[in-house]
């Protein structure tokens, strides 16, 4: 069965990116120390006073980032989301613009980040917010 | 993709007299990274005999190699010459302050001069932008500071906004700096430093990436280390209850220092206990980044208007066994609202709170003396009264008189112009934290070059033993204690993971990274940053002869009996000749 990165509950994150940097870390053979390359992002709700959240895919069913991707870097993924191939990826940032949460991510390097839903971060978070879970 | 390169450390130097900067590129791997190579850096670019409040006063910030490779290394070392002590300042924070420098390239920053009119910083990777902050000087809270900076500047989840309060721009000569609302660089006076550099902020928004030299053992060993901190006991006590665990226990010992010590016990104790608040305030848990404990204990503080029927305010107040010794204990605080209170007043002007707590339990005392008279006090300063010492806070940042004026200097020039020496409980300049346990604990205060109790936990040495060693051992003990921890800030390792950082560890943690090095040579480079650290500080104007030790220590009994002063003298003694004289 496929499965998806659900949040199991947002309400436990303290905002610590742990999972920023185990997807980062998600490829074996060529893992990344930092965050440009993570596909999640842990943030305050505007100061950490009122606590944290992440933004992240929601594996739409019919995603608007590969609709609007003009070279299909993006294509829709089985279970919901999509497959990232990079090496299609020009840059244009209409995926970005397009999501409407908001959860794809400019990398320095001028392609995107965003989750392809591998599951790899749910083990690194310590709070258990995130799920991965079959649909 | 650049491959982590250990030795070749990236400083970027800001000038704020004329808005330049430039990024220095250098072999320094033989400081690893934090409080090494602040040390050198510091050293390099200060002019020793410095006032503090100068332009010419340098601020280094630094962070370690295993930044942010692996989790807990998430500390800031803040070095600059400290408007406190007048001598070698150094604090640390966690937040994103230390993984945005990382993920934005640097090993460290290095401010020198001063702007005329305020300003704040941001640096977003190799860019450095020089902002109009004159509307923001003059806000007192730096909640708000943060939030107005927050909705402006870009870098949402990866940045950090370090800022200062009115303290600081005030030039309190304790307030600190802080970051990420909760985190602070409390202890020696980086906020007035700041201050009297008009930079009422610095954003760091960072983007980078890097590679470890090897993919598979470099995830091995971050697994390791994941599992060790989250499945063993070496961290539960930070995450389960936090610092605040240590109340009740130290109030049992006899080792809490209460109404300006008059007493190491506080009857009121079980009331502000760790356990007590976990109980009835503790709202949520929230982390630095790169940090699985989830240490920063947050209450929720309901409070009614009095003008407006049914019209209340909630407010979150993070609070630590520090901030319940200082605030609470010392001022005879037994209510925990009015203790949460305090704290919030002091977070908001982002002042140190065990400076500020000492600073107000010796000025009660001195009332109560009749060394100074309620025109100078202006608040009817008394044990337990939290309402005279919430508008005392406030007087510190307002400096309505001669009095608070001085007393925003610290305990030491308080005492100096007033008297009452006895009881202003500062060691080298630096209000005492919350240990009144023993010779291991002052001693540690003593030649601490911080004088701060995480240099080298004189106070765990204390709780260890039943016997005291013999104060050249002890001394010994201190100085490794310390030495070690300099690696710990070297790497920027939180000290709450020192149970998980191991020389063994660390050693393994270095190979994916392409680093080789013994346990051995490891330590080796703890002493030798210890030993350039305490020589950096004698050049800075430290003065071991005129140590000054408060006589109320001797006075109250400690779980091991009276304090002696002859074992005091032996140790330092030592300590001079060994280490001091030596370097
Ligand atoms: S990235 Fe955004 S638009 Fe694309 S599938 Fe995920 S949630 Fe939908
Ligand atoms: S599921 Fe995979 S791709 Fe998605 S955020 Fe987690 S690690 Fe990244
Ligand atoms: S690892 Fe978990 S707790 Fe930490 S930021 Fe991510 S979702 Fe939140």
């Amino acid at each position: 069965m496929v499965k998806i990165l659900t949040i199991k509950d947002i309400e436990r994150c303290v905002g610590c990116a742990l999972c920023m940097y185990a997807c980062s870390r998600r490829r074996p053979k060529s893992p990344y120390i930092g965050y440009d390359h993570s596909g999640i992002l842990a943030i305050s709700l505007s100061g950490f006073e009122r606590g944290a959240t992440i933004i992240v895919c929601r594996a739409c069913y019919e995603p608007p980032c590969s609709q609007v991707c003009p070279t299909d870097a993006l294509v829709p993924r089985k279970g919901g989301g999509v497959v990232y191939k990079e090496k299609l990826c020009i840059g244009c940032d209409n995926c970005i613009e397009a999501c409407t949460i908001s959860a794809i991510f400019k990398r320095q390097d001028g392609k995107v980040a965003l989750c392809i839903h591998c599951g790899y971060c749910v083990d690194f978070c310590p709070h258990s917010v995130l799920e991965y879970r079959e649909v | 993709m650049d491959l982590i390169d250990f030795n070749l450390k990236k400083i970027l130097h800001i000038n704020l007299n004329d808005y330049s900067y430039f990024v220095e590129e250098r072999d320094m791997g033989e400081w690893i990274g934090g409080v090494g190579i602040a040390t050198r850096l510091l050293s390099e670019n200060i002019k020793k005999d410095v006032d503090p409040l100068d332009e010419g006063n340098v601020i280094v910030l630094a962070v370690g190699p295993f930044t942010p490779a692996y989790p807990f290394a998430s500390k800031t070392v803040a070095m600059f010459k400290s408007p406190l002590t007048s001598n070698l300042g150094e604090s640390h924070a966690g937040g994103r302050s230390a993984t945005a420098i990382a993920n934005a390239g640097y090993d460290a920053i290095v401010i020198k001069g001063a702007s005329s009119k305020p300003v704040y910083v941001v640096i977003e990777n190799e860019k450095v932008h020089f902002r109009d902050a004159r509307v923001l000087w003059g806000i007192e809270d730096s909640l708000i500071t943060g939030r107005i900076i927050a909705e402006k500047e870009k870098g949402r989840g990866i940045r950090a906004i370090m800022r200062i309060g009115g303290a600081g721009e005030k030039l309190v000569r304790f307030a600190g700096v802080m970051t990420e609302t909760y985190r602070h660089f409390g202890r020696t006076g980086l906020g007035a430093v700041f201050g009297s550099k008009k930079l009422k902020a610095l954003v760091v928004i960072g983007k980078g990436t890097k590679r470890p030299s090897d993919a598979k053992s470099y995830r091995e060993i971050y697994n390791k280390i994941f599992e060790l901190a989250t499945a063993s006991d070496a961290m539960k006590k930070y995450y389960l209850i936090g610092t605040p665990v240590n109340v009740a226990p130290l109030n049992e010992l006899r080792a809490l220092p209460t109404r300006n010590l008059e007493s190491a016990y506080f009857e009121n104790a079980e009331e502000i206990s760790g356990e007590k608040f976990a109980e009835f305030n503790l709202a949520r848990r929230i982390a630095c980044n790169h940090c699985p404990t989830a240490c920063i204990h947050l209450a929720a503080l309901r409070i009614p208007y009095e003008d407006e029927p049914y019209f209340h305010k909630t407010i979150m107040i993070s609070y630590d066994y520090e901030l319940i010794y200082s605030l609470g204990s010392m001022l005879g605080i037994g209510d925990r609202n009015a203790l949460l209170k305090l704290m919030h007043r002091v977070e908001l002007y982002g002042m140190d709170a065990m400076s500020t707590g000492v600073c107000l339990a010796w000025a009660t005392e001195a009332l109560k003396k009749g060394l100074i008279s309620q025109n100078e006090a202006l608040a009817p300063l008394k044990f337990g009264d939290a309402e005279a010492y919430l508008k005392a806070i406030d007087n510190l940042y307002f400096q309505p008189n001669e009095f608070y004026k001085t007393l925003a200097e610290g305990v030491e020039a308080i005492s100096k112009k007033y008297g009452g020496k006895e009881f202003a409980l500062a060691f080298g300049g630096n209000e005492m934290p919350g240990y009144h346990t023993g010779h291991g604990g002052y001693i540690g205060f003593l030649i601490g070059l911080r004088h701060s109790h995480l240099d080298n936990a004189g106070y765990s040495i204390d709780q260890k033993a039943k016997e005291d060693p013999e104060p050249e051992e002890l001394v010994e003990k201190l100085v490794e204690e310390e030495s070690w921890r300099q690696i710990l800030s070297s790497l920027v390792v939180c000290f709450f993971a020192r149970g998980v950082y191991t020389p063994e560890l660390v050693v393994e943690g270095f190979k994916p990274l392409g680093i080789e090095m013994s346990e051995d040579e490891l330590k080796e480079i703890g002493r030798k940053i210890y030993l350039e650290k305490l020589k950096l500080k004698k050049e800075l104007g430290f003065d071991l002869g005129k140590m000054r030790i408060p006589k109320r220590i001797f006075e109250v009994e400690t779980f091991k009996g009276n304090l002696d002063s002859n074992y005091i003298e032996r140790a330092l003694n030592y300590y001079e000749k060994k280490y001091y004289r030596a370097v």
